[in-house]
């Protein structure tokens, strides 16, 4: 007997990605081979802690005999598949993908975003000045978070984080439906009047910053917030015994933002709001 | 909802000293603090006590406790795990001779059974309670056993909301139906465990409907709990302080061993026992030897060959005795024979039942040096203030959590004026006081540290980092353990199986501060999802979920005494008198009222318990209270 449970031994799968041969274990994602062999599949909506929720369609890819392109992120590897992942229907798909994306939301804070418009030969302004946007005040209705809704793409990132993938509070909802779907807290109640428990996993998964702290958030509008000047350094979290992993984002030797990794086998990502925002104690120095 | 100025600390920045409790501090430089320290310590050898502290790292506990055994040559040496999971320990040690949890939170998440008796984790360890819910949705069953229907038992199948301090009642009815359901895993009983046929004499008396009677629960429930873990696969049972807060916490953990040794639901994967751990570190400081008892490693002091092993390797000789635990301290303090304490990031001056005694014990102290990142309570009756820096932010070093796991707590901003490490200002005290000691960093600490304990050997932090924390005991640096203990307990050669798990024989005694007519309700105690113990380090942010200290009565109770949230009440007790403003709650029931201890500058929650404290691990009864509400004349209402 083993000392854990080691499950049905898993094979290895080899199909052909780019006119190479790979090799990954039963399971594994199109997009897993991809990360594995080096290459830079553009991602919105996946996350690593979440199951795919298929709705950005920027990482679509060719598979040999398929009549459409399929998300990387969810298809899994298949025996004799053949991918291909920078056909010029692939890139045209996320060439317009991105172009309808960064004409109707603020990319502005999206890691890569700007990389990938560029590599894609992307051109959000065709539509115009006046492609439909929410073009909405970021919700500033407590201490801790901001809502900024005119960056939200409806990845769903957020519902999953705070339902039943982690959180289970279900403070964060899809409102409407169709072009009039948006992401809401309890049918847009302000934060403090719902479920909301302020653990920040919502913000550990959005891509785009449409969720952030108020640090970053406040740092940002003054101009101040300075990721090459920031420090992460990892340690353990100083209230219950639990034993979270904290990385302190740390600026000007002040804590600006605590994440947690998310390959931790106590946290998988995530917090709870003291592990999140109690540090402010160790920094009242006078 | 009232507007509320919370107390916020700032952090200590420089030594202060005084001549007289009377006069104020005054800044001083570290030579003059630490030379006075070294003074009032060094005159007190012989009535010393070390409160050493489970927010801080396993290496600075080492040194600590260390300091206590090797300068002050005693082994009066404790620290906040007293006030909380102290009889976890001592059940643990009592039953399996190891006093941490036997399984690990990803048993949790496969495991078929849950019971959560005495803790509200989905509030207190928030982060812990996404492993049941991931075992939830994996398809295992939750029970919760609480008086209060919380937020974790909003989650259960079924909720066994028994009256404050049955749990002994309720664990022998269930421990009685699994003998007479033929549920008894025999084989195990047989094999691993010792005094089974005293224990069925024991819990024979518990039928089901004497149960019903003293814990309030419906026999029907408590039958189905005791089949469902019978019969389940693999349980996990998990408590918090709901058990060990008690006059009999000891013994409430001893019974529910006892539903494990009789299922056999511990020593395999997936099946165990779990008791929270309050503090980042408690576990940790209990690990090095920050308690009475124990040397680093959890070695018995007792232990002539573990004594040797240590005078060897510090030189010096141990008492061959137990020392004072914190609650002995306290009433030695008392009594003149312990008249000098060097304080290490605890607030017992706060988080004490029955603070008011506290304080004044700390008063007739001849000497008190408090070091702290704050000016708390305690620091504030020092003779001496130290700053010291925040051990998770400031500091290298490594810490342990609830299921066991050593991880690395890494320095990431620079403290704040003159404050100083931990162990920096504890061995710079020791040359002063003649031991000279050289510690290169925290690492060579930690490995002084492996060199004496094998639980711990394993572990360097080289592999600390590679594994992101590996669970103890980790003997060989090559290999990792099970994530579970005991094991050996299914060994089928008697030598491997080693000592067999003698069944606790626990007698039910309900809570020393009986409920009568002058004091009708029942007060149990807690903690909120964002505040945390005395408030000193959780007051510090802005969370939108905080309101405050409240007395928290169901709404059949508050329309009985004729009082509306946010109305002022008085609430007393056989020690104490405090006013707090009303809260209702449906989670509670006629009778039962609950509070925090998250804000004593508010309301001193602690001058209401009682320090009725376990005779074995010495830990008050927070949980158990009988209290008095009286309508003011006039109703204020707070604004």
């Amino acid at each position: 007997m083993t000392v854990v449970p080691l499950g049905v031994p898993r094979r290895l799968i080899e199909f052909t990605l780019d006119g190479q041969e790979a090799r990954v274990p039963e399971g594994s994602t199109i997009l897993d081979a991809c990360r594995a062999a080096g290459k830079d599949v553009p991602t919105l909506c996946q996350g690593d802690t979440l199951t795919p929720k298929n709705a950005c369609r920027v990482c679509v890819v060719e598979v040999e005999g398929a009549r459409t392109l399929v998300p990387a992120c969810s298809r899994r590897a298949e025996a004799g598949m053949e991918v291909r992942t920078d056909t010029e229907r692939a890139r045209h798909s996320r060439k317009v993908v991105l172009e309808l994306l960064a004409s109707s939301v603020d990319l502005s804070t999206t890691p890569g975003a700007a990389e990938w418009i560029k590599e894609y030969e992307a051109k959000p302004d065709r539509f115009g000045p006046d492609a439909a946007r929410v073009n909405e005040e970021p919700k500033v209705d407590n201490d801790l978070y901001v809502r900024d809704y005119d960056k939200c793409i409806l990845c769903y990132k957020c519902v999953d984080a705070c339902g039943d993938q982690w959180q289970n509070t279900f403070a964060i909802s899809v409102a409407g439906r169709g072009f009039d779907a948006r992401i809401a807290v309890e049918h847009d109640a302000p934060l403090t009047d719902s479920a909301c428990v302020y653990c920040g996993n919502c913000i550990e998964v959005c891509p785009t910053g449409a969720l952030s702290f108020k640090s970053e958030f406040d740092m940002r509008a003054a101009g101040t917030w300075d990721e090459s000047a920031q420090t992460e350094t990892t340690t353990v979290c100083a209230y219950c015994g639990v034993g979270c992993n904290l990385t302190l984002h740390v600026q000007d030797n002040e804590i600006v933002k605590v994440t947690s990794p998310h390959d931790n086998p106590v946290t998988h990502g995530n917090l709870c709001i003291k592990g999140r925002f109690g540090y402010q104690h160790v920094q009242n120095r006078d | 909802m009232r507007k509320r100025q919370p107390k916020t600390y700032a952090r200590l920045t420089h030594p202060l000293v005084r001549d007289s409790r009377d006069e104020p501090f005054r800044r001083a430089t570290w030579d003059e603090a630490l030379t006075r320290a070294a003074a009032g310590l060094g005159a007190a050898r012989g009535a010393f006590g070390m409160f050493s502290c489970a927010r801080a790292t396993n290496e600075m506990n080492y040194v600590a406790q260390k300091f206590a055994r090797v300068v002050m040559g005693t082994n009066n040496v404790d620290s906040c795990n007293r006030t909380c999971h102290a009889p976890s320990v001592a059940g643990l040690s009592a039953a399996f001779g190891s006093g941490g949890g036997t399984s690990s939170y990803e048993e949790v998440e496969h495991t078929d059974l849950i019971v959560m008796w005495g803790s509200n984790a989905r509030f207190a360890h928030p982060i812990f309670f996404q492993h049941v819910l991931r075992g939830i949705r994996n398809g295992a069953r939750m029970y919760a056993v609480d008086p209060r229907r919380t937020s974790t038992a909003e989650w259960a199948e079924s909720w066994l909301g028994l009256n404050v301090g049955t749990d002994i009642p309720m664990a022998h009815a269930i421990g009685r139906e699994i003998i007479h359901a033929g549920l008894a895993n025999r084989a195990f009983v047989e094999r691993a465990t010792s005094g089974f046929e005293e224990y069925r004499q024991l819990v024979e008396p518990w039928t089901l409907s004497l149960a019903e009677k003293v814990t309030g629960v419906p026999a029907a429930a408590i039958r189905e709990l005791a089949h469902a873990y019978a019969r389940a696969e693999r349980a996990q049972l998990c408590w918090t302080l709901g058990i060990t807060e008690h006059h009999n916490g000891t013994d409430n953990v001893r019974a529910l061993i006892n539903l494990s040794l009789l299922t056999g639901h511990v020593g395999r994967y997936g099946s165990g026992l779990q008791p929270l751990r309050g503090q980042n570190n408690v576990q940790g400081g209990g690990d090095m030897g920050a308690i009475p008892n124990r040397l680093p490693g959890f070695q018995d002091i007792l232990d002539p060959p573990t004594r040797l092993k240590f005078e060897t390797a510090w030189d010096t000789v141990i008492q061959p005795h137990y020392g004072l635990n914190l609650t002995e301290m306290f009433e030695a303090m008392e009594e003149r024979t312990l008249r000098a304490v060097y304080c290490i990031g605890e607030n017992p001056a706060q988080s004490e039942a029955d603070s008011e005694q506290a304080v004044r014990r700390l008063r007739a102290l001849d000497f008190l040096v408090v070091q702290d990142i704050f000016l708390t309570k305690t620091a504030q009756l020092a003779d001496v203030v130290l700053p010291a820096t925040a051990g998770w932010a400031e500091t290298d070093g490594t810490t342990t959590n609830s299921e066991r796991r050593v991880q690395r707590v890494r320095a990431a901003v620079t403290p704040p004026g003159e404050a100083r490490e931990d162990i920096d200002i504890i061995c710079d005290l020791a040359a002063r006081l003649g031991h000279d000691w050289k510690y290169a960093d925290a690492e060579a600490v930690w490995n002084e540290l492996r060199s004496v304990s094998r639980d711990h050997y394993g572990m360097t932090y080289e592999r600390l980092e590679e594994h992101q924390g590996i669970q103890w005991p980790c003997p060989d640096v090559a290999r990792l353990e099970p994530t579970y203990l005991h094991g050996r307990l299914w060994e089928s050669d008697p030598a491997d199986r080693g000592r067999l798990a003698p069944f606790g024989l626990v007698q039910h005694d309900p809570p020393v501060d009986l409920t009568d007519e002058e004091y009708p309700i029942r007060l149990t105690t807690g903690r909120r999802l964002d505040s945390y113990n005395t408030g000193v380090q959780s007051g510090g942010f802005a969370s939108p979920l905080r309101r405050g200290e409240y007395v928290e009565l169901c709404p059949e109770d508050a329309e009985r005494y004729g009082v509306v949230v946010g109305e002022e009440v008085r609430v007393s007790s056989r020690r104490g008198t405090v006013l707090a403003p009303v809260w209702i709650d449906t989670a509670l029931r006629p009778g039962l009222a609950f509070m925090t201890m998250h804000f004593p500058d508010e309301v001193d929650t602690n001058q209401l318990t009682i320090e009725a404290n376990c005779p074995i691990a010495g830990t008050a009864e927070f949980k158990a209270s009988a209290i008095r509400i009286e309508k003011l004349p006039a109703p204020i209402q707070v604004r």
